[in-house]
């Protein structure tokens, strides 16, 4: 029998740790997705299938730069102390994931940009003919492509770690405490990725095959996730309390049923018969992976919060 | 170089909040938070019950996540006593290290920075206790240089019993709760 | 399993909620916004010495403003009383000042009494008012026809006026609603009272009894101090209260006394001390009077006999006792101070007194010591006036050996109109809606009477009921008497300003001085100003006022306090001897002995209402205070887990507690702990309040006072016991987390 009292009663911290709301998750999400789509984009770029497969390498360029900046902009709104957010490059700091994420993002975008202008559309052409002369001149040496989509190969997969780094540094939060954080939200990123193109790909071969590596991806996001809770459970007691946070505590709905069930298992189920013919691609598949993708980063920085090292019960 | 930290003897601590109160004048913290705060622990069944009443705040530990964890190296280790401080201008209130501190000891000011306690380091420059040492009716509050043997802290640590909090965590807090 | 606090309790359910239990700073005026504003380097600071009101203990203390606003309060390192360390309450006397809920003109009633609708006056229209109603009750009534409540030295200027206007009814509630059975019981058995600040060697005992008083809750300084000091020191405390207590987690014994049943235990004690011989021979047949009969009196109150009383195991019992032998005479049992319990509190403490009397600790290094008082000459006023009819308020001596004026008794009076009428109250810093058992009797009271006047600084309850209110500055705007209270070493402390009123406030001073010139008392106020008044009564020691101004404390040449340091023994008794049979009481038809009488116990399903301090509240007076509040804005009521868990009641879920009168508080959060016997409920005093202009507090919390319908009044003294009251539980309809 315990009894444990505080008087303190500190906003964002009692009566317990809420300092996150939706503003990272997002962040975090979007960050994941378009880790995923520089990946994918990247690596069609980097084998020089990039030419006949319109969307992935046309439309993922653009649309990461888009929602790269969407979820910077919800990063932003989660700081207290917006308009000091340049300090963030007056230091570089090497043990802090976010100096890292911050720096890694000065070296995505230009990634993104340079795989953007290998194909200037038409009407920008016609009014800024010296971007179309660049854009031929890249897209000229294929060796240069290549390094464009490993660039964009690898600051993704940085990227997309790093989302998980992030939390998985804070020892604070035993949820937290796993170094498989970052390799999930990677692939749960690809996945996403991977289910967006599916999504918009007008080529039903490319639809194809970004449907048969989604469903890859998925399965080692199923296993990355086990193995994630595999490693709580079998840490110290803050640790099991905090993965009981996700299979039986307050968090358990959404964790079940909107990641796993509708996120993952779904979708997956979906999408193995739809490659095998047996049901049509629909868009059902896909979005149901893109909104557990969002889910899955909201419950594990929710309950990771929540999670602490004081013995609260009930938790 | 000193290494600052406090002694808290929890037989004499009565749980009374004049550390709170006093902290709260004395560096003018804004109603609503609290750099330190009063924690009660009871085990047992009535009437066999044992108490442990604590004083806590900041560790100022020797391992601070909350500096690691800071983008910007607004969160500090101060060289006058390995005190950890938040440096206000350079802090984005991204709130990293609210979440990477497993006592919960900080908080956003509302002028937008992470604020906790400093040990008043504008007293202990001075040559003053911190205001909660200075204030504590019961005097069971000690501050001092724990690499210096002969400091009272020191003496007291090598001569009674004692334990931080969640040490498990990593940290290696600097207060420390005589217990016996 | 584990249970939380109201607060980390949150954190089960909704986070969004927790966010409430924090009091968000939300800034009143614009002096309030920037008192925030962080330090800069460089500020203008002053400092000035004055002594604490936010209760009566009275220590030094010294501000500090920082370019010109009031920052910070500390201890006056010079002061014996707080040794330079301020209790809770007066570091956060910054928030008294600051408080945004404070009185600031002086207010006349628009309605019916009560209806707390007013309309601001000027102060000389107020005092007009009230000087012509004062002088219509004189002619009608006679000036005893008014009564004087106060509480707290503030109240001396006002007195003063009073006895000049010539009413001999003066009273505070801290006589007959707190210490008045103790300082009678232990008056009756070693022929002095235990007084204020209490005269305990607390410091240097070796074994400390704690009967209720629950120091460390019970914030008077040099009390708690010295008790820190005596467990750092390695005493071995003794803890008898049926709560767990902040001092019971310090104790060596914990004794969870059946509550009322005190009394036995104290027999018991007396008992094995006698019969095992342990008790202080020598000082007993030096000192004592009516031993033998004593002896015989307690013989049959064996540890056996008291166990089924106070369910205590007759071996703590005995063990307890003997532990008490081992260290006399460096062994306390502590008088306690708010003793008022059941109606049999002064046989309670002399029953107290007897057991220190038997561990020969009277005079003794950790025992009760002659306290010395820095001696300042009255200042010369004109004689009073004389009252043929003497006070109202113990007819008859009714009550033989009250020897303070019963706030009960004008009541009384008030009501009955005998033995003659009081149609006019006064009332100065005391709130008798929160301080006096039973309100609808007080209420009743108001109601009958020509001239309702409250002196306060926030509309209280009190000041609801007035026709007028004069709003006072407080402490830390104004002068007020010298404190001159016989301590360890005598000492004189002053209080002057630190700051400037931010209203049309006054001090005490001069609403008392004021008032006589419009009542033509004049002749009582030879002085224009409070300094005039001060640097007279400093005539003869030395000292002038320029130098307290400067210093705060002045402390005097060191007396022999005690034994040891040559302080000779002496009882002022009517045997000249510690009165272990009391002739006195046996003359009046009391016992002689103090013996054990049942209580009423609670009825099924309810449970004994216990009451007591927070440390960083005084009583009903500092809720307001934005400091104080935050660090504890609202009280909880205990409860036993068991009994939480059998009456459906989850910890930190508000719930109605209701009387055996159907007396129903306000919602009041539930604390389920291990800390309480289960035939008892606990609250903190002072919550609870219902005056709509304390916008701060108004509605947190339940107030005890509304439950204690009833009161069990002492034979002896007429203190009114107010731990007689019983509560069961009530849902909360519709109840917010
Ligand atoms: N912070 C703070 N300190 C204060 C005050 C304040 O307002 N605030 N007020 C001051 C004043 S004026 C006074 S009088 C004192 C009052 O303080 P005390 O003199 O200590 O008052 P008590 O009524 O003895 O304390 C209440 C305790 O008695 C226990 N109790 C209740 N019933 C019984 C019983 O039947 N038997 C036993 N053994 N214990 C019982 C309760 O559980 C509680 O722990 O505090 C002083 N100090
Ligand atoms: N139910 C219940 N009743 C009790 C007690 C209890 O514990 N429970 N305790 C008893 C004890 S021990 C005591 S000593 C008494 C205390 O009884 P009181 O002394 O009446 O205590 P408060 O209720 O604090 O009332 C103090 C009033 O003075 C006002 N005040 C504060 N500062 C100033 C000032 O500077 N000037 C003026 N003019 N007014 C000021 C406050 O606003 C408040 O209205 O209560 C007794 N009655
Ligand atoms: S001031 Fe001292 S006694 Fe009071 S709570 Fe703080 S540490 Fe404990
Ligand atoms: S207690 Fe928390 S805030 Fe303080 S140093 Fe340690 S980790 Fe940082
Ligand atoms: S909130 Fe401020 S101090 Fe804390 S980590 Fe972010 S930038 Fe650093
Ligand atoms: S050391 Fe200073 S800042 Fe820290 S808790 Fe004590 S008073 Fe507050
Ligand atoms: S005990 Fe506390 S509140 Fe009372 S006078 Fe002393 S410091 Fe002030
Ligand atoms: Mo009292």
């Amino acid at each position: 029998m315990t009894e444990l009292t505080t008087t303190r009663a500190n906003p964002l911290i009692d009566p317990g740790l809420h300092v996150w709301g939706w503003e990272i998750p997002v962040y975090l999400f979007l960050g994941g997705l378009v880790a995923g789509m520089m990946i994918i984009s990247g690596y069609f770029l980097f084998s020089g299938r990039w030419r006949n497969t319109r969307s992935a390498c046309f439309v993922l360029p653009g649309l990461s730069l888009v929602l790269l900046s969407l979820g910077m902009l919800a990063l932003f709104l989660d700081l207290e102390h917006k308009l000091y957010v340049w300090r963030l490059y007056t230091t570089f700091e090497p043990l802090s994931p976010m100096s890292w994420g911050a720096w890694i993002l000065v070296l995505v975008y230009p990634a993104l940009i340079a795989n953007l202008l290998l194909r200037v559309p038409g009407p920008l052409r016609a009014r800024v003919p010296a971007l179309g002369e660049l854009s031929d001149r890249l897209v000229a040496r294929p060796e240069l492509l290549r390094w464009i989509g490993a660039m964009n190969m690898i600051w993704g997969g940085l990227l997309g770690v790093y989302t998980g780094v992030l939390l998985s540094a804070l020892g604070a939060r035993p949820l937290w405490n796993s170094a498989l954080l970052g390799p999930l939200f990677l692939v749960s990123g690809l996945s996403a990725a991977a289910a967006l193109v599916h999504l918009i790909a007008p080529d039903v071969g490319e639809r194809e095959l970004l449907a048969k590596a989604d469903n890859g991806f998925l399965v080692a996001e199923l296993v990355f996730i086990a193995l994630f809770l595999i490693g709580l459970l079998s840490s110290t007691e803050v640790h099991i309390r905090a993965a009981g946070l996700l299979l039986g505590g307050p968090f358990a709905a959404l964790f079940w049923v909107g990641v796993i069930g509708a996120g993952i298992v779904l979708p997956l189920a979906i999408q193995l018969l739809a490659v095998q013919h047996r049901v049509a691609h629909t868009p059902v598949a896909p979005l149901l992976v893109i909104a557990g993708g969002l889910a899955l980063r909201f419950v594990i920085v929710q309950a990771g919060q929540v999670s602490h090292w004081v013995r609260v019960p009930g938790l | 170089m000193a290494r600052f930290g406090m002694v808290i003897d929890t037989r004499r601590c009565v749980g009374c909040m004049d550390c709170v109160v006093a902290c709260k004048t004395e560096n003018e913290v804004p109603e609503g938070f609290n750099r330190d705060w009063i924690a009660t622990e009871v085990r047992g069944k009535f009437p066999n019950l044992a108490m442990e009443i604590r004083t806590e705040r900041c560790n100022h530990c020797d391992n601070p996540p909350c500096v690691t964890c800071c983008p910007t190296g607004a969160s500090h280790v101060e060289d006058l006593g390995k005190i950890v401080l938040v440096d206000h201008d350079l802090c984005i209130g991204c709130k990293a290290c609210l979440a990477s501190c497993p006592y919960d000891a900080r908080f956003i000011h509302p002028e937008g920075y992470a604020d906790k306690c400093t040990f008043c380091i504008h007293r202990v420059k001075e040559g003053k206790d911190p205001a909660c040492v200075a204030v504590c009716p019961t005097r069971c509050m000690y501050f001092g240089d724990l690499d210096d043997p002969h400091s009272e802290v020191s003496r007291l640590l090598a001569s009674r019993a004692n334990h931080a909090l969640l040490p498990e965590a990593g940290t290696s807090p600097r207060i420390f709760y005589l217990t016996s | 399993m584990t249970i939380l606090s109201r607060r980390r309790f949150l954190q089960i359910g909704a986070g969004a909620a927790g966010a409430g239990a924090a009091t968000v700073w939300s800034p009143g005026t614009p002096a309030w916004a920037d008192f925030f504003a962080p330090a800069q380097p460089g500020d203008r600071i002053e400092t000035v010495p004055t002594y604490c009101d936010l209760c009566f203990w009275k220590c030094g203390a010294i501000a500090t403003k920082k370019n010109g606003r009031l920052w910070k309060i500390e201890g006056n390192p010079a002061d014996p009383l707080s040794r330079g360390r301020l209790c809770p309450r007066g570091t956060g006397g910054v928030g008294t000042y600051y408080d945004t809920d404070r009185l600031r003109s002086p207010l006349l009633r628009r309605k019916n009494r009560g209806e707390d609708e007013w309309v601001e006056v000027t102060w000389d229209e107020a005092l007009n008012f009230i000087s012509e109603k004062l002088q219509k009750i004189k002619l009608e009534h006679g000036p005893e026809a008014l009564a004087f409540f106060s509480h707290g030295i503030g109240g001396n200027f006002l007195k003063h006026t009073f006895k000049a206007f010539g009413t001999p009814n003066l009273v505070a509630p801290s006589y007959a609603q707190c210490r008045g059975p103790r300082d009678v019981g232990f008056q009756l058995t070693f022929g002095e009272e235990v007084a204020t600040p209490e005269r305990t060697d607390i410091a240097k005992a070796r074994c400390l009894v704690l009967i209720g008083s629950h120091l460390g809750e019970n914030m008077h300084n040099s009390q708690v101090q010295e008790f820190a000091e005596a467990i750092g020191a390695g005493a071995a405390v003794i803890v008898v209260d049926p709560r767990f207590s902040v001092a019971a987690g310090k104790a060596k014994h914990y004794l969870p006394v059946k509550p009322g049943t005190d009394i036995a235990l104290l027999l018991a004690w007396m008992n094995v001390l006698v019969t095992e011989g342990l008790y202080d021979r020598e000082f007993v047949e030096t000192h004592g009077f009516g031993f033998e009969a004593f002896r015989a009196a307690i013989a049959a109150y064996t540890p056996e006999w008291a166990y089924p009383i106070t369910t205590l195991e007759p071996e703590a019992i005995r063990e307890t006792a003997r532990e008490m032998a081992r260290h006399r005479p460096a062994t306390l049992v502590h008088p306690g101070r708010h003793v008022t319990w059941y109606g049999d509190d002064a046989q309670r403490s002399r029953a107290i007194a007897l057991v220190n009397a038997l561990l020969g600790n009277w005079g003794r290094e950790g025992g009760f010591y002659f306290p010395a008082s820095f001696a300042l000459a009255k200042y010369p006023y004109p004689p009073y006036p004389h009252s043929e009819r003497g006070a109202v308020d113990n007819p008859d001596a009714k009550y033989p050996f009250a020897d303070l004026g019963l706030t009960n008794g004008i009541r009384a009076a008030t009501l009955s109109g005998q033995p003659y009428p009081i149609k006019g109250w006064f009332v100065y810093a005391t709130n008798l809606m929160q301080a006096l058992p039973n309100q609808e009797e007080t209420i009743r009271a108001i109601q009958a009477l020509d001239l309702m006047v409250v002196v306060d600084v926030v509309p209280s309850e009190i000041a609801g009921w007035a026709d007028v209110v004069l709003p006072e500055s407080v402490y830390l705007e104004r002068y007020d008497d010298f404190n001159t209270e016989a301590f360890r070493e005598p000492f004189v402390s002053l209080r002057q300003p630190v700051v400037e009123p931010p209203g049309d406030q006054r001090p005490n001073w001069w609403i008392a001085r004021e008032l006589a010139m419009k009542l033509g008392l004049g002749a009582y106020y030879p002085w224009e100003s409070v300094e005039e008044y001060l640097e007279a009564r400093l005539a003869g020691t030395g000292l002038t006022l320029a130098e307290m101004k400067q210093k705060g404390v002045v402390v005097g040449p060191h007396r022999p306090i005690n034994v040891e340091e040559g302080h000779a023994l002496a009882f002022p008794t009517p045997s000249g001897k510690v009165e272990f049979w009391s002739t006195q009481l046996a003359e009046k038809g009391f016992d002689a002995v103090p013996k054990y009488t049942p209580h009423a116990e609670p009825p099924a399903g309810y449970f004994r209402l216990l009451f007591g301090r927070a440390p960083v509240h005084t009583f009903s007076r500092t809720q307001t205070n934005p400091l104080l509040h935050e660090a504890m804005p609202e009280n909880e009521v205990w409860i036993h887990a068991d009994v939480a868990r059998r009456w459906g009641l989850e910890n930190g879920k508000p719930v109605r507690l209701v009387n055996q009168d159907g007396i129903a508080s306000l919602p009041v959060k539930v604390k389920a702990t291990e800390r309480i016997r289960t035939d008892c409920v606990y609250m903190v005093h002072g919550f609870g309040h219902t005056a709509k202009g304390m916008k701060r507090t108004v509605g947190k919390g339940a107030s005890d006072a509304q439950l204690i319908t009833r009161y069990a009044v002492d034979p002896l003294m007429g203190g009114t016991g107010m731990n007689v009251n019983f509560v069961t539980f009530q849902p909360v309809i519709g109840a917010e987390a």
